[in-house]
């Protein structure tokens, strides 16, 4: 099959140099940069502060965030790149013919073992995003990029955890 | 000049929209690069794929760069741009957590939107498990709102931190980043992977 071999995906060097370029334009624009997590807490706050109001006036995560912003939690810089994020991803699909519906796994797992860790895997690493007060993207891509002390730890921190954890999950990837 | 935003060039609704087609790039380059799929994500933990290092520290060295130039230049004042806080002991546990969930699940956040756009199942699921997890720090927050908020260090430059000028702490960068693909080249062709 060799999937990824076949399919035509951009030079990683020259992939990584147009990346790069999008987060000099973000910062150049707005003074921020890339990030994913935060857009998911935005959405989180807004749900709540809609479906449960009184809940979001109590509980101090909601009541913090509401004092530290004005407005309506969705009109954020983040929350918007997101929803780019899903368009320029379906553009580039389309391009180099990607899109189908599938659950993609290594053949030694089912699709079941691998839907359960991408769940777990999911709730940890929201769960981690805020404790590292952004994720890959927002803290340590974005964080590099301004030679913030806290992007380099959370870089080392994920990856060094990563690599030392892939031996006991290795079956789900080799 | 530079940013357009904080310097009131143009307004905020404008600087949404712009978000908008920033992210657009963003997705686009992502998916392009091959950030949609879990198993070449993954394939960076045991060496038959590296493509998460090329892109990540290509991408991070140029916007390092970029960055510095434009300032050099007069056309960014990065004294105006956003640098995440450090708050260590929160930092080093999120980013063990976020590491957990990396090898788990075979996305980070933003890859899982490339490669739910595209329609991959486990990606959507995966975004599911952030919501899930994002609410339960909302809701436990009292829980761990101690930890979250010590050993706050303000928003230290690495440069400010050591004491090292800018460009040393690029070039030192740039040095490790070079090492890392001369690793990542040997790696692929030391656990060669082809059906994945």
């Amino acid at each position: 099959m060799s999937e990824n071999k076949k399919s035509n995906y951009m030079n990683p060097y020259l992939a990584g140099v147009l990346l790069g370029l999008v987060v000099i334009a973000a910062n150049f624009i707005s003074g921020r940069s890339v990030g994913a997590s935060g857009a998911i807490k935005s959405t989180i706050i807004a749900g709540v502060e809609t479906i449960a109001p009184a809940h979001a006036e109590s509980a101090t995560f909601y009541k913090e965030y509401a004092d530290g912003h004005k407005g309506n939690p969705l009109n954020n810089w983040l929350v918007y790149q997101m929803l780019g994020v899903l368009v320029g991803g379906f553009l580039s699909g389309i391009l180099s013919k990607r899109l189908t519906w599938k659950v993609e796994h290594n053949p030694k797992i089912t699709s079941r073992t691998r839907l359960m860790f991408a769940l777990g895997g999911g709730i940890l690493f929201g769960i981690g995003s805020q404790f590292g007060r952004g994720c890959t993207s927002g803290s340590a891509l974005s964080g590099m990029a301004v030679l913030s002390l806290g992007g380099f730890i959370s870089m080392m921190a994920i990856f060094g955890t990563a690599f030392a954890l892939a031996y006991f999950f290795r079956k789900l990837w080799i | 000049m530079g940013p357009l935003v904080v310097n009131e060039i143009i307004s905020e609704n404008t600087n949404l929209l712009l978000a908008f087609f920033v992210g657009i790039a963003f997705g686009f380059v992502l998916e392009q690069g091959g950030f949609s799929s879990s198993r070449k994500l993954a394939g960076v933990f045991y060496g038959y794929d590296t493509v998460v290092l090329k892109v990540f520290f290509t991408g991070a060295v140029t916007a390092m760069l970029g960055l510095l130039f434009l300032s050099l230049f007069g056309w960014i004042d990065l004294n105006l741009v956003y640098v995440n806080e450090t708050f260590l002991q929160s930092a080093i546990i999120g980013g063990v957590v976020m590491g957990a969930g990396f090898i788990m699940g075979g996305y980070c956040p933003g890859t899982s939107f490339c490669g739910a756009a595209i329609g991959k199942i486990d990606a959507m699921i995966f975004i599911v498990g952030l919501f899930i997890g994002v609410f339960i720090f909302a809701e436990g927050y009292p829980l761990w709102e101690g930890i979250y908020k010590a050993g706050f260090m303000g928003s230290p430059r690495i440069s400010e931190f050591f004491g090292i000028s800018e460009g040393v702490i690029a070039l030192i960068v740039i040095v490790a980043a070079v090492l890392m693909f001369w690793g990542g080249e040997w790696a692929e062709k030391k656990f060669p992977r082809e059906e994945y």
